[in-house]
C-alpha cells in the first residue's frame, strides 16, 4: 500500500467518523422564546456596534482633520439616513448594555430563576427602546 | 482522531495548538471586566456625544478636546476596541467552521479593530493637542 492510499483511506474514515456522530438539537427545533431571542439581538446588537466603530472614527476624524471634514461628516451624520442609522445605533448601544448588565446581574447569582430570566429580558427590551428615546428627546429639545 | 492507530502522533499533539487550553479564561474574563467598565464609560460617551450635537466645528472642536471627554472618550475607545475584538473572535469561532478562513477572518478581526482603534486614538489626542 502506498501513501496516496492510505491517505485516501485515513480520510474515508473520519468522514465515515463525522457521518456517523449524533447531533445535539440546534436552535431551529425550538419555538422562539423571548430569552432565547434576547441572547440572539445581544450577538446581533453587538456585531452591529463592531461596523458601527467606524462611524464614530469617522467622526473623530473629520473633526481632527478640519472645519471642512467635519461639514461634510455632520451633512451626513443630519441627513435623514444618517439620523436612521445613529437612532439605530444609539438603540444598539443601550440594548447591548442592558443585555450585558443582564449577564453581569446572572454572573452574581440573581435573576437566574424563570418568572427573573423573563424580567430581566422584558426590562432590557424596554429599558433599551426608553434609553434611545430618551436621548433622542433631550438631544433635540437641547438644540 | 487521537484513536486512530495508524497515526504516529501522540494523543495530546492531535489536540495541541488546535484551541485554547488554560489561556480559555483570559478572554471571558476580560470581556466582563470590559462589559462593567463599559457601562459607565458608555453613558459618558452618549451624554458628551449629546452636548456636541448642535454645536459648530470650532465648539466641537475646543469642547471635545477638553481633557475629561478626551481622557473619557480614549478610555471609551480602548475598552470597546478590546470588548469587541474579543466578541467578534467568539462570533467568528462560533460559525466559521473552515480553519483557513476562520484564520484569515481572525486576522481580519485584529486588523479591524487595530485601524479603527489607532485611527480614534489619534484623531482624539490630535484634537486635544491640536
Amino acid at each position: 500500500m502506498d501513501d496516496g492510499d492510505l491517505m485516501a483511506e485515513i480520510d474515508t474514515h473520519t468522514q465515515n467518523l463525522a457521518a456517523r456522530r449524533p447531533l445535539s438539537p440546534h436552535l431551529l427545533i425550538y419555538r422562539p422564546m423571548l430569552t432565547m431571542t434576547m441572547s440572539i439581538v445581544h450577538r446581533i446588537t453587538g456585531v452591529a456596534l463592531y461596523a458601527g466603530t467606524l462611524l464614530l472614527a469617522w467622526y473623530l476624524i473629520a473633526l481632527a482633520s478640519g472645519r471642512a471634514q467635519f461639514e461634510v461628516a455632520s451633512a451626513v451624520f443630519g441627513s435623514v439616513p444618517g439620523l436612521i442609522v445613529l437612532f439605530g445605533f444609539t438603540w444598539a448601544l443601550f440594548h447591548h448594555l442592558l443585555g450585558g448588565l443582564r449577564h453581569l446581574i446572572w454572573d452574581q447569582g440573581y435573576g437566574l430563576d424563570h418568572p427573573g430570566r423573563e424580567f430581566l429580558a422584558k426590562a432590557t427590551l424596554t429599558g433599551g427602546i426608553a434609553l434611545t428615546v430618551l436621548v433622542w428627546l433631550v438631544a433635540f429639545l437641547a438644540g | 482522531m487521537a484513536n486512530d492507530q495508524r497515526s504516529l502522533k501522540t494523543a495530546t499533539n492531535h489536540i495541541q495548538f488546535l484551541g485554547t487550553a488554560r489561556s480559555g479564561t483570559r478572554a471571558a474574563w476580560a470581556m466582563h471586566v470590559t462589559s462593567a467598565v463599559l457601562i459607565p464609560l458608555s453613558i459618558a460617551f452618549v451624554f458628551i456625544l449629546v452636548t456636541l450635537v448642535h454645536k459648530d466645528y470650532a465648539l466641537a472642536h475646543a469642547e471635545l478636546g477638553g481633557a475629561l471627554p478626551t481622557i473619557l472618550f480614549l478610555l471609551f475607545v480602548s475598552a470597546s476596541i478590546y470588548h469587541m475584538k474579543i466578541g467578534m473572535q467568539s462570533v467568528i469561532d462560533d460559525y466559521i467552521h473552515d480553519t483557513h478562513l476562520k484564520s484569515w477572518a481572525l486576522v481580519a478581526n485584529l486588523f479591524f479593530c487595530a485601524v479603527v482603534g489607532f485611527a480614534s486614538v489619534y484623531a482624539l489626542l490630535k484634537i486635544s493637542f491640536a
